[in-house]
């Protein structure tokens, strides 16, 4: 038997940190990089007697992707501890939700399918352990508790994806759902969406769904996919082999491409789930509820597929110019400006991004305003400015800021289409290209090229070329 | 429910508290009175009784929450006041991971 004849059944658990300004259950401020344990206060260091308060802001962010997921949001659901012990979970407890969650039953776009959620709850984020990096780490791990009590959500999908290429499809997508509603800028490398995944195998065709493997420690989209390759291969082998899937969680280890079962008694957890007793049950009224929905903006899959409609965008086009919220706003007022969204669509992607990337600059930083970029493309579908003369002047607005007319003037680089002046150089191009100017009145046509190029150069592209053209053939006759 | 002295002495290890011989004979008596209790109520039907986890009254939904303010923190000093072991503004404590 090969791989092909099992069915691979994989489920997502996705963590993301929302986007506040203060912790989720005390007022502490959310600052990545400040030094360790100055980000704390009696709440979240778990001293005794120190009370939770909800953070609003939490729940509006976690409605907000609730919403944006498609889930049925529960009218009340209620926190619940989940007990466990590790030194950067100083409470000794992590207050989540367990049997009411905030909602369910959503449901997330990928290429030919739907993916289901499960739920999406709120939760508190532990500490951060650091094993690493102290000349005493192989006797202590050093626990910074600044993270302690981050707001996070868990987004827990359906076993609805079939291969690790789903997987992908999947996160991708929620990680621009969630980035589109602003519900967090979801940056993996500070930690604000972690994702943990369960794979399993059965033979095609088989009802029940065989032995499921959690993997953790995958800290992004493309180690997901190559621990789930991995996990799929050796489970495949496995039972191959006559052996068996032990259900288990293993870590994921990039530097050798495998997944290693973790042999604590982690996965034994019995986490002794109750009620949180420190906090009142969280009411979501269908007020809240509306205006949370009317507040959503258009979702990316719409988005793109109205570019496509309504710009006449290729798919591709559609999908890189929707990648980010801020990207396809900008693109989106640039077209408004120039009238015309394919050229538009170019430019944004192509000589801005040049731009944009090397200077480590993100869109919403562009010197170049989506309405100056209009500008240009208007500018040189109006004949007032040439391609080539565009593409010097935009690194300068790039560089100086400023509408293009702007440069324009100042660098002196105004099409010139008077046909006095243009006449002029014509002149002088006829008298010093003999040779030429012979061949063609001989017959030899495409020799026209060549001089309407003279023309161009010595007007150092100023030129209006069609008009170049024009008096070129006249004087030539 | 009888509790030994045997029992309190484990449960204060796992606790890490130090108790004194005094201290571990009125824990007897008085954890002993409260599992008693515990005793007491488990025998007590509750079916069809809705479990109070907590203490409700009338008020808008958003009554008891918090605006997302930030507010004062502890100096890292007052944070690590209480650790048993600190290093580099860090809580120190035995190696968690096995090697």
């Amino acid at each position: 038997m090969t791989q092909s004849q099992y069915e691979v059944v994989i489920g997502l658990e996705v963590h993301v940190q929302l986007g506040t300004r203060t912790k989720i259950f005390c007022s502490c401020p959310l600052e990545f990089g400040s030094p360790p344990n100055t980000n704390v206060c009696p709440v979240c260091l778990g001293l005794p007697g120190a009370l939770p308060v909800l953070n609003q802001a939490a729940v509006e962010l976690a409605l907000k992707a609730s919403a944006a997921l498609g889930c049925r949001i529960n009218p009340d659901s209620r926190f619940a501890r989940k007990n466990y012990f590790y030194p950067d979970l100083p409470k000794g407890y992590q207050i989540s939700q367990y049997d009411e969650p905030l909602a369910e039953h959503g449901t997330v776009r990928i290429a030919g399918k739907s993916v289901g959620i499960t739920r999406v709850h709120m939760e508190d984020d532990a500490g951060k352990s650091i094993h690493d990096g102290f000349r005493d780490s192989d006797q202590y791990s050093y626990v910074d508790l600044n993270r302690s009590g981050a707001p996070l959500i868990e987004i827990v999908s359906d076993p609805d994806m079939r291969a690790s290429d789903e997987a992908y499809a999947y996160v991708t997508e929620l990680k621009q759902i969630l980035q589109f509603v602003e519900v967090s800028d979801c940056d993996m490398e500070k930690g604000q969406l972690r994702c943990d995944a369960n794979v399993s195998i059965r033979l095609w065709g088989a009802g029940e769904f065989g032995t499921k493997v959690e993997i953790k420690n995958l800290n992004s989209f493309r180690f997901l996919k190559m621990a789930l390759d991995f996990e799929i291969g050796r489970q495949v082998a496995l039972v191959e082999s006559g052996g068996e899937v032990v259900q288990e969680t293993r870590l994921y280890n990039a530097g050798t491409g495998e997944t290693v079962s973790m042999r604590s008694k982690e996965h034994a957890h019995d986490y002794r789930y109750f009620p949180e007793p420190d906090l009142v049950p969280l009411r979501v009224g269908s007020a809240w509820h509306d205006r949370v929905t009317a507040s959503l903006p258009e979702l990316p899959a719409a988005r793109r597929a109205r570019f496509i409609e309504v710009y006449g965008l290729k798919e591709y086009d559609a999908q890189v110019l929707t990648a980010s919220r801020a990207l396809s706003d900008y693109f989106e007022r640039a077209a408004t400006v120039s009238g015309d969204p394919k050229t538009t669509a170019n430019w944004v992607m192509g000589d801005l991004a040049g731009l944009l990337k090397p200077a480590g600059r993100e869109i919403s930083e562009s010197p170049i305003s989506a309405e100056n970029l209009g500008e240009l493309v208007k500018l040189i579908n109006s004949g007032q400015l040439s391609g080539k003369l565009a593409k010097e002047i935009f690194p300068r607005m790039f560089e100086a800021g400023g509408t293009p007319a702007d440069i324009m003037d100042r660098e002196g680089l105004r099409q010139i289409s008077d046909s006095g002046a243009l006449e002029k150089i014509v002149e002088e191009i006829i008298s010093t290209n003999a040779k030429q100017v012979e061949q063609y009145r001989g017959g030899k046509v495409s020799v026209l090229g060549f001089l309407v190029g003279q023309v161009m150069k010595a007007s150092r592209g100023q030129a209006n070329p069609a008009a170049v053209n024009e008096i070129l053939k006249n004087k030539l006759m | 429910m009888k509790l030994t002295e045997k029992e309190v002495r484990y449960v204060a290890d796992l606790a890490n508290l130090n108790l004194t011989e005094t201290e571990i004979q009125n824990m007897v008596k008085d954890l002993g009175a409260i599992l008693d209790h515990m005793d007491r109520l488990s025998g007590i039907d509750t079916a069809g009784v809705q479990p109070m986890r907590q203490v409700l009254f009338p008020a808008p939904e958003t009554a008891t929450l918090r605006a997302d303010q930030p507010g004062a923190c502890l100096s890292n000093e007052e944070a690590l006041a209480n650790a048993v072991h600190a290093a580099h503004g860090y809580f120190r404590v035995p190696l968690v991971i096995e090697r």
